[in-house]
């Protein structure tokens, strides 16, 4: 069923002293939409740029289709990228622009005409062939950037950052559009991002990266409920991180109380990371639920409120839909399901995203 | 930026200048040039640029001054191209070797090359050390070719650079991401968006080459004459200022033709990427 189309093995590259990816091991298959995210700083950029070709890694290889690629020029790999600034030839019109890949691969009048058209189709721009590039609006520039891309018939679209330079509604839109596209075409598509909302909304499969590390691979759901370490907790949506103990299966201690989850596996006695989504709290009377405590600020956001309440001298939030006031008291109750037990990080670098 | 009777103001200085030792002597020029000694009007010193010793001046002029903007800028683009991929480290050192040359007065330099060049010069004295036959050098239209190239190249390269340095990398690297080569993204995307560049490169060493005495004066050994040559002999010799005006219109004719070429490229209009 999924076939593997690009493998990175054990890839890693330094800029002067400063490593920017180190331990890259990585499948992509084919046609799926596969987002490289986390903030910046963190590699995933670089890692598409050595995909694309325009970076050698230091180490390690990057396999296509089977085959090593690793020192190919990105002109010889049937890979093509939308850049984070568009990138259009300023001194050609839209059609020139777009039929510029397949020219230089010789294809014949009539072939481009076709492929120009069905491209600009595509991506909802038919008709403007003979528009000059630079008078487009930026959601229009950007979308003649990916008909350039597409019209080569691509194994492979990487898109870093595309969205990034357009405005809030533009980029909801556009997000929709790549994926019809990406379902439309069966290329595979790398996209970079640093939005957790974009790569949670758009992606198949999500890399978490951050440091030069990758940290966490998986769909959207599993990443944001299963986050495997601190990092990824708090990076994908907002998180209580509570430093607890595995007393045994299916019981941890936090604030000094045990308290039953469905994590098995960890040793006795281990100390773990907790997190609790501020959505899986639920709010009742004092002494109803686990944790007493008094709310201490209450922010509204239209379809919720975020609520900070202390209890135990540990800040938690929670998300509800029904507002509080500040000073009540109130109680915190978690349903075991919603308790995720994170190992303790073991690098320094997860332990140090903590604060991003 | 400013009110219109402060702009006025402002512009008042430039306007009389301009005036006075611009369009005034343009006018004394062309007078000149269509008058005979008698004041009365008469084509016949502009006729005389069809006579044999002129024409052929003007012949070898236009000549030189293409070649050397043509090899000016076949050193300028490579150059450029290397230097713009180097530019992130060491700005400073790339604008100090452009400006230097500019520094050194043309006159000193065209008369190093001259002690270079000639019969018992630097390059002679090699050849004879190494028992080579001795090379004709000066006084060749290679010599004079040399000195212009010397002299002028980095009025070529300024304008190149500044053109080149515009283009964002990320453009190279769209072109090369669908499939170019090195050689097709030059022809394809650098030289297309680097075309101001280069007309502004062009203008600034052709008209300069088509009108310099100094340099063929110097290397040219009073043998080969160019056009600018004959018009300071006519001023300066022959006292002749009909025929010197003369000619200086007609040399204005190709200068004018070059601006023509130089306002369809107008660097000025040149979108910022």
């Amino acid at each position: 069923m999924k076939r593997e189309l690009i493998r990175l093995e054990n890839v890693a590259k330094s800029f002067g002293n400063l490593l920017v990816l180190d331990e890259i091991d990585l499948t992509i298959y084919e046609s799926e939409f596969i987002t490289l995210l986390g903030p910046s700083g963190c590699g995933k950029t670089t890692m598409l740029r050595i995909i694309g070709g325009f970076e050698m890694p230091d180490t390690g290889r990057v396999i296509f289709d089977g085959k090593d690629i690793t020192n190919l020029p990105p002109n010889r790999r049937p890979i093509n990228t939308v850049f984070q600034k568009y990138s259009l030839f300023s001194h050609m019109n839209v059609e020139e622009n777009i039929s510029f890949g397949p020219k230089i691969a010789g294809k014949s009048a009539d072939y481009i005409r076709d492929k120009v058209k069905y491209a600009l189709k595509l991506v909802n721009l038919d008709g403007y062939e003979k528009n000059d590039v630079t008078r487009l609006s930026g959601g229009q520039q950007q979308r003649i950037a990916i008909a350039r891309a597409v019209v080569n018939e691509p194994k492979v679209l990487l898109l870093d950052e595309p969205l990034s330079a357009l405005d809030l509604k533009l980029r909801r839109n556009m997000r929709r559009e790549l994926v019809r596209i990406n379902k439309e075409t069966g290329i595979t598509f790398i996209f970079v991002t640093h939005d957790q909302e974009e790569a949670l909304s758009m992606s198949d499969r999500v890399v978490v990266m951050n440091q030069g590390y990758i940290q966490q691979v998986g769909t959207p759901e599993n990443v944001y409920n299963e986050p495997e370490n601190a990092f990824v907790a708090d990076f994908i949506g907002d998180s209580n991180i509570i430093d607890g103990v595995m007393v045994r299966d299916k019981v941890v201690r936090i604030f000094g109380r045990e308290y039953p989850c469905v994590d098995v596996g960890f040793p006795e006695e281990c100390p773990v990371d907790v997190q609790i989504r501020p959505e899986d709290i639920k709010l009742a009377a004092p002494q109803e639920g686990a944790f007493n405590g008094v709310v201490t600020r209450v922010v509204f956001w239209g379809m919720s409120y975020d609520i900070d309440v202390e209890a135990d001298g540990f800040e938690w939030l929670v998300q509800s839909t029904t507002g509080r006031t500040v000073g009540e008291q109130v109680s915190l109750h978690v349903a075991p399901e919603n308790i995720q037990i994170m190992s303790k990080p073991q690098s320094e670098d997860e332990e140090v995203a903590q604060d991003v | 930026m400013f009110k219109r009777g402060i702009r006025n103001i402002l512009l008042t200085p430039f306007l009389i200048w301009a005036g006075l030792f611009i369009f005034v002597p343009l006018i004394f020029i062309v007078w000149y040039g269509v008058t005979d000694e008698a004041g009365n009007f008469s084509l016949l010193n502009m006729g005389l640029i069809l006579q044999h010793g002129f024409w052929d001046a003007l012949e070898l002029s236009v000549a030189l001054a293409l070649i050397s903007t043509v090899v000016c800028l076949l050193l300028a683009y490579p150059l450029c191209l290397i230097l713009t991929e180097r530019e992130r480290d060491n700005t400073t050192i790339i604008s100090l070797l452009f400006i230097l040359p500019l520094w050194m007065n043309s006159l000193l330099s065209t008369m190093a090359w001259q002690t270079i060049l000639e019969g018992n010069g630097i390059i002679n004295q090699l050849m004879r050390l190494l028992s080579l036959p001795d090379l004709q050098m000066i006084n060749t239209p290679g010599a004079i070719v040399l000195g212009m190239v010397y002299n002028f190249l980095p009025y070529m390269v300024l304008p190149l650079f500044i053109s080149l340095s515009k283009i964002d990398k990320s453009i190279l690297e769209a072109a090369q991401d669908l499939g170019a080569s090195a050689w097709q993204t030059f022809w394809r995307v650098i030289l297309p968006l680097t075309i101001p560049g280069a007309v502004s490169g062009i203008t600034m060493v052709f008209i300069p080459a088509l009108t310099t005495f100094v340099i063929s004066a110097l290397l040219g050994g009073g043998k080969l004459l160019l056009i600018g040559n004959i018009i300071e002999q006519e001023f300066t010799f022959q006292y002749d200022w009909h025929v010197g005006c003369a000619l200086s219109v007609i040399l204005m004719v190709f200068i004018v033709l070059n601006m023509l070429l130089t306002t369809t490229f107008d660097p000025l209009k040149e979108e910022a990427q």
